[in-house]
């Protein structure tokens, strides 16, 4: 049988069936691998968080994490409270950091809506870090990442990660070259007031020798992305200087 | 009979020279400039395009007879998205280091025109098999020019091949570093690929003659 390609209908009729059969390819594939895919995101993060206390498998200049069957287990171990600062109260929740910054960001665009700011607090080797997520814009997509901090605010480790920055230029910032020369910055001036990491083309200093001038070194072809970096320190990092003024001071 | 005739030989390599999807039917550019500032980035880029133009190529082979041809760009851009997506899900469910790192080039690869071209200009005009050995012969073509590409950038503009430091320390000024080399930061930048791009279309068109237009 020949088929007439060229008719109208024909082509409606192809289009109609087309969209059905590939909705349903997409949405019973999507359905049927939905639960592995959330407790996959779920394991990463929390990956990710202990990456930033340092608990890693790091070996020469790769970051690895730990494998995501021990995953679970030491996020236990380490993080023995979390808790979310909404409105100047602290509020306890095992699960703090399955909250969604993204939404929590969003949200925050109605001024009488105070975002909640989650911490996770983990002891480690006798003293307490504090991890809290942070959310931003770098040239395409989003980009987070996890702040590991001690009671100066001063940065104990950070885990960068982007949706889809250029592979070789801004994706570098989830590279050990640029995730390690946060650590030992500290988000305060001399005085005490936040001043946040810049991510700075003019710091002239590759190694990141000098631990107090507020600043890291940029990566070279991915000004967007490290100013992204910048601001997003900036923004989400300064919330959390009055919950810690309160512990400093008590 | 062989595996391979004569003809179906030529579709492999082909596209390897003289009619390479980059440097002389000018598909898939876009990409061959945004992710080869790294060897590494330019090798899973290209294992995916071989995928997906295998994979993708003989769908619309299959269904060549039926397709109406007012919307047939429609019906491409469908079937290489849903491949795509699929194969995604699938890997965000069982294997999910390796889909953090394409998922980068998943947006790439849906738009990328070296694709588009070659369901277009072959896969809807041959059988199967044919349309196949097209798709691979065209990826392994983009391949070897990512790789190329890939290759100087990154030895150029960071002094590493598949981010392993080869020409020494440029901070410790070690190896070659210590003799007053640098690397050239504008080698990063699309630009330069686009100028390395030139160079190999230069030098293989000066090697053979008859692709020189007038």
């Amino acid at each position: 049988m020949a088929l007439n390609t060229e008719k109208n209908s024909y082509t409606l009729l192809f289009a109609i069936g087309l969209v059905v059969i590939v909705g349903t390819l997409l949405a019973s594939v999507d359905a049927s691998l939905k639960e592995k895919i959330k407790i996959n995101k779920v394991l990463e993060k929390q990956q990710n968080i202990l990456y930033a206390i340092g608990i890693n498998e790091n070996e020469g200049n790769n970051v690895s994490f730990i494998s995501s069957d021990k995953a679970e287990k030491e996020f236990k171990k380490y993080f023995t409270k979390q808790i979310y600062i909404q409105d100047n109260n602290i509020i306890q929740d095992d699960n703090a950091y399955l909250i969604d910054i993204k939404k929590e960001k969003a949200l925050s665009k109605d001024p009488s809506y105070n975002r909640k700011l989650p911490l996770f607090i983990a002891n480690k080797d006798g003293k307490n870090l504090y991890v809290a997520p942070i959310r931003g814009k770098g040239l395409w997509d989003a980009i987070w990442a996890y702040v590991s901090m001690d009671e100066n605010m001063t940065i104990t480790g950070i885990y960068f990660d982007h949706k889809a920055e250029t592979p070789g230029l801004g994706a570098n910032i989830k590279q050990r070259f640029f995730m390690d020369d946060f650590i030992g910055e500290s988000l305060l001036d001399a005085g005490g007031n936040f001043r946040g990491v810049t991510v700075s083309k003019t710091n002239l200093d590759p190694k990141n020798e000098d631990k107090y001038d507020n600043e890291v070194d940029a990566i070279a072809g991915s000004t967007i992305t490290g100013d992204g970096v910048t601001a997003m320190i900036r923004s989400d990092l300064s919330l959390y200087q009055q919950y810690f003024n309160n512990i400093n001071a008590k | 009979m062989a595996l391979l005739s004569k003809k179906d030989t030529k579709l492999i390599t082909d596209p390897l020279s003289d009619n390479n999807p980059i440097t002389v039917q000018v598909l898939g550019i876009c990409s061959a400039l945004a992710i080869t500032a790294e060897l590494e980035a330019s090798v899973v880029m290209s294992v995916s395009v071989l995928f997906v133009m295998g994979v993708g190529n003989v769908i619309i082979s299959m269904i060549r007879n039926i397709v109406p041809s007012k919307i047939r760009i429609i019906v491409q851009l469908t079937v290489i998205a849903t491949l795509v997506i699929i194969v995604d899900l699938v890997l965000k469910a069982f294997a999910y280091e390796l889909s953090k790192t394409l998922s980068v080039f998943i947006g790439l690869i849906i738009t990328n025109c070296i694709i588009m071209g070659r369901f277009e200009a072959f896969a809807l005009g041959n059988g199967l098999w044919r349309s196949f050995l097209d798709g691979v012969g065209n990826a392994f073509g983009y391949a070897v020019i990512l790789i190329i590409v890939g290759f100087f950038r990154e030895l150029l503009g960071s002094g590493t091949l598949w981010g392993i430091a080869v020409l020494g320390d440029p901070i410790d000024k070690t190896g070659l570093y210590a003799l007053g080399y640098e690397n050239n930061g504008f080698m990063l930048l699309s630009p330069m690929a686009l100028i390395v791009v030139g160079i190999i279309i230069w030098v293989q068109r000066a090697r053979s003659k008859h692709l020189i237009e007038d």
